[in-house]
This record gives structure tokens, sequence and C-alpha cells, in this order.
């Protein structure tokens, strides 16, 4: 892909991302924040595409690191951002009983 | 080359999962299953990229594997563990970890490409070196100089806020000397060491010059958060969510991959509008946050400066009495605050309401946009506490109905209800918008002392003739309140 082309997805995405969370309930701040931030653990494919230099030790010392941080980034936000957003779903389900 | 052009095929899926799910996250109804969607996304692109990664690269398992073994067991161990007060933290913590591992990815690009050369790194505009780089070695050197930077702010900058958020770092601005010009000689040192590193060195000193940039960015991350007093972390934290998604971007550009840069972008963008949300609502720019210092300028005599010790005219109730008020009161109002967090106060809050309510009191809970440490974070606690979400009224929603309020409860908020933000224009906070709590029949200010808020200014509402104070911790206090009103 041409260098073009990525500034152009680029500037998209900012784009986008401006437009999707324009209105959003403060109710959901915090899980957003934690939702997105689980999101920007997408570093962990670069992460793993480092793990493509097996010939030295120091960029395989590295490459764990990135890809255990990136990890803990990725799930550990996904899974407090759910277990946030779960009272609210809970919360609702005893109140329709 | 086809499994190229399937991985990257497969990458627009995920693309378009984190954007269903950004999307679906920012409704009540549908936010859990965004959630779950942005995470089928980011379990495709790892799976996509473990089985088919771009450009066909050859994956070391031992490398891979133990690296996810670790981080999914700390990650999922952490949030299992982390209660719902350490949140705001929590968040912090692992926008950290993102930010630093972005860092980590180009530092592995740049010396991956370092050891190829048996430690003769030549530059990125050797013909022998690019024929990895993807984009060309100048965007792969320049993308390497932001992706450190960016992420290694975003790493000891997250640390900062979280230390100063859970307390181990003192929540005051710490000023130091002439740190505007501190500031700017450790980013343009850092930046011009680590440019000089990646475009003209040769041999170690590259990666020396690249380490002293990391050097640099760790220090400018923690001297950027240092003056900010721990009321304004939560816009920090999520600036610096935002900064995570750059980061993740530039890491992006580093090893070539579209997907990295549109969802780094996508983080960086949505970070920065919540950001501006949350300045709004403090009625602050972004900048007056970042300068920091706020604060401070009131206790050298400004309109609404003063010392705590200078209130006059305070009077207090204890539990009794407070019990005796409610139980007359046809309509309660509770404010909730960072307070009622640190008590954890919340569940027996919800069983006063209750309680009230079984009284044939109208109960509601008033949330100010930015009470607490994050945004939200009083709704989430009152949410684990099984308050009904209809009792939930924001602030514009809630601000006329003071008046004809009978007794409004404070637990532990202070500067969300501070009258000299409407009634004081000298004052630091002047235009903030509040709940007018001082406009309901009787205040119960249930607080641990007279001292002063994050803001560090005098409140007012503590000398007004309708306002009762109840010192104590606020758990403690609520519970001797709820047996009194049981037993009348």
């Amino acid at each position: 892909m041409t260098l073009l082309l990525m500034l152009f997805v680029f500037m998209l995405a900012i784009a986008v991302g401006n437009e999707l969370i324009s209105k959003v309930p403060p109710t959901l701040h915090t899980p957003l924040m934690s939702g997105a931030n689980a999101i920007s653990g997408i570093t962990i494919v670069g992460a793993l595409m480092c793990a493509q230099f097996t010939d030295g030790l120091v960029s395989q010392i590295l490459g764990v690191v990135a890809i255990a941080l990136a990890t803990i980034n990725v799930v550990g936000g996904f899974m407090v951002t759910d277990r946030m957003l779960g009272m609210f779903a809970s919360k609702k389900k005893s109140k329709e009983k | 080359m086809e499994g190229f052009q399937l991985s990257g095929l497969l990458y627009l899926v995920a693309t378009a999962l984190f954007i269903l799910g950004i999307k679906r996250l920012s409704k009540v109804r549908t936010a859990r299953s965004g959630n779950q969607l942005a995470a089928v996304g980011m379990l495709l692109a790892v799976v996509v990229t473990l089985v088919a990664p771009e450009g066909q690269v050859q994956l070391s398992w031992t490398t891979v594997l133990l690296g996810l073994a670790i981080g999914a067991g700390l990650g999922a161990v952490m949030a299992k563990r982390v209660k719902m007060t350490g949140m705001p933290e929590m968040v912090a913590l692992l926008n950290g970890f993102g930010g630093l591992a972005s860092t980590v990815v180009a530092l592995a690009e740049f010396w991956g490409r370092y050891e190829m050369h048996h430690g003769d790194f030549v530059g990125p505009n050797s013909p022998a070196d690019v024929s990895n780089i993807l984009l060309g070695g100048d965007i792969w050197a320049v993308a390497i100089v932001l992706s450190v930077l960016i992420g290694t702010v975003t790493f000891t900058g997250s640390l900062m806020a979280m230390g100063k958020l859970s307390g181990k770092i003192s929540g005051n601005p710490v000023l130091l000397p002439g740190r505007h010009l501190l500031t700017a000689i450790l980013l343009l040192g850092g930046l011009a060491a680590g440019f000089y590193g990646v475009f003209a060195a040769e041999g170690s000193m590259a990666t020396t010059l690249l380490f002293t940039l990391c050097g640099a960015a760790a220090i400018f991350g923690v001297t950027s958060v240092l003056p900010i007093g721990g009321a304004d972390m939560p816009v920090v934290v999520s600036l610096l969510n935002s900064y995570s998604g750059l980061a993740a971007s530039m890491a992006g550009f580093v090893i070539g991959n579209s997907l990295l840069i549109v969802a780094g972008a996508l983080v960086g963008a949505s970070g920065l509008i919540l950001t501006m949300v949350m300045c709004k609502a403090m009625n602050r720019s972004l900048a007056n946050v970042l300068v920091g210092g706020f604060g401070e300028s009131s206790s050298g005599g400004g309109g609404g400066g003063g010392g705590a010790d200078e209130y006059t005219g305070v009077k207090s109730a204890g539990p009794e009495e407070a019990a005796m008020i409610l139980e007359s009161a046809a309509s309660v109002i509770f404010v909730p605050g960072y307070g009622m967090a640190v008590a954890q106060a919340q569940h027996v809050v919800k069983e006063l309401g209750e309680e009230m309510e079984r009284r044939g009191a109208e109960v509601r809970y008033a949330i100010h946009p930015v009470a607490g440490r994050m945004p939200g974070h009083m709704n989430v606690l009152l949410a684990e506490a099984d308050v009904p979400y209809e009792q939930l009224w924001e602030l514009e929603r809630i601000n006329g109905e003071f008046k004809t309020t009978d007794v409004t409860v404070i637990i532990g908020a202070n500067d969300v209800v501070n009258p000299d933000a409407i009634e004081n224009p000298q004052s630091p906070i002047a235009g903030m918008p509040i709940l007018n709590a001082h406009e309901s029949g009787t205040v119960l200010m249930i607080k641990r002392s007279l001292s002063a808020g994050y803001a560090g200014i005098k409140n007012p509402l503590f000398e007004r003739d309708n306002t009762f104070m109840c010192f104590g911790d606020g758990k403690g206090f609520l519970v001797d309140v709820l047996s009194e009103l049981k037993e009348s």
C-alpha cells in the first residue's frame, strides 16, 4: 500500500472517530473510554509482527515484552469494560422480573 | 500473494467491527454488545496475524505464545480483581501499557534491522536496508521517532495519573520552577536526538540516541502531568487514551499495517472528543487544564480564595438530627461525589434511598458530569449498588428541581455544588456548571471536615443557613442515619 493511501486512511479514520462519539450520555463515558482504550491495544498486531525477527536475542525479548504489554491492554481492557457494562445490564434484567 | 489479500480483507472486517463497536458503545442499550463486537474484531485481527500475516512473514512461535500467555494471564487477573472504585486507576494503567507496547514495537522494529546487519546500523535510506520496509525509509524513520515519543509519554503520563488518582502521589499540582522551559528542552532535545539517531547516526550511536529520546519522553510524560491537580485527572486519562491510539497508529506506519493505522486513529479521534466533552463540563479549555496549577492561585487572595479555616456560622448535625430532617422530607435528592467512592458508601446510600421511598418520599440522584474521578464514575458505582437507572438524573434535567426539593443529601461532593461558581465572578471556578443544591430546602452535607475540594477553594455552601454539615465518614454516618430512621 502506498504512503498516500495510508495517509488517506489515517485522515478518514480520524473523521469517522470524530463522528462516532459526538453524542454519548455521561453514563457511558467511562465504559466508552475503557472500550476505546482496549481497541488502542490493536498495537498487539504490530507486536506480533515484530516476532518475525528471529535472528536476534534483543529483538526477541522486545517482541515478548511488546506482545505481553499489548495483550494486557486488550484482555484487561475488554474484560473491565464488560464488567462495568454488565452491571447496567443485570440491573435492567432484575427490573423486568 | 493470496494470503496477503485474504488477511487484508479480514483486517477490513475487523476494522468494521471496531467502528460498529464504538458506535454501539455510545448507547446504553447496545453498549455491552458493542464492547463484545470490538473484542471479536480484536480476536479476528490477532488470529489473522498469527495465521496469515501481511507480507507473509515467518513468526517465531515461542516468542508469540510466551507473550500472549503472560499478557492474557496478567490482564485477566487484573480485570477480575479490580474494585469498581478503582476503575479510573485501572483504565489509566491499562492505557499506559498500551502506550508502552507501541514504543516497544517501534524499538523492536528498529533493533531487528540493527541486529540484521550485525550491529551495523546504516540508516533507513541505505539500499541494503529498505528491502523489508513497506513504506520507504524516511516515513519508517519518522514513524519510529513519533511512535517512541508518543508511546513513552503515554506510559509515564498514565502512571503519574494513576498515582494521583489512587492517592499514592499527592493530588496537588506540583509546580517546578522553570517547568515550561524544562518541558520545551526535553521535547525538542528528545526529538532532535531521535531524528538524528534514525537518519544520520551510524552503528551503536543510533540506538543510544533512540534511547535518549525514550528517556526524554519518559521525563516529559512525568513533568507534564505533575502540575495538573487530581481533580483534572479524568481529562488527563482521556487525553492519554487518545495519545495511545495515536501511538498505535504511528506503530502502524512503522510496520506498514493499515489496521493499526485505522484503529489507532479511531481511538485517537474519539479520545480527543471525549476529552473536549469533559473540559466543557468544567467550563475550561483543554489548554487551561494542561497548563496546570489550577487552584493554586486562589490562596493568593483571589475573590473566591481563603483557607478552609475561615468559615463562620457553620451548623453541624449528627446522625439523629439528620434522620429527623429526613423523616419529614417528601422529596430527597442525593448528590454523590468522590467521597462516596472513597468511603464505599454507594450501597448504604441506596438503602437509605429505598427507606425514604418506603416512607413515600420522592428519591432522585443528581449526577454532575465530572463528579468523581471519571465521567460516569458515579453512574457506575450507583449501578453497582442497583440504584434504578431512572432515578439517576443528569445536571441539566435536575437543576430546576432543587427549588422544590425538601432535602438534598451531599455525600462527599464539594466543588460541584459550590455556589461561588454562579454567584462570584472572581472565583477560579466561575462559570463552571454546578448542581444547584443550595436552592433546596435543607442541605445535609456529609463530609469528613471543612477541608477544600480538589479545586482547593472555599465553598460558601458550608456557611449557608439551610446547610447542616454532617462530619464523619460517609458510610459510617449514613449507617447511623439509616438505623435511626428505621427505629422511628
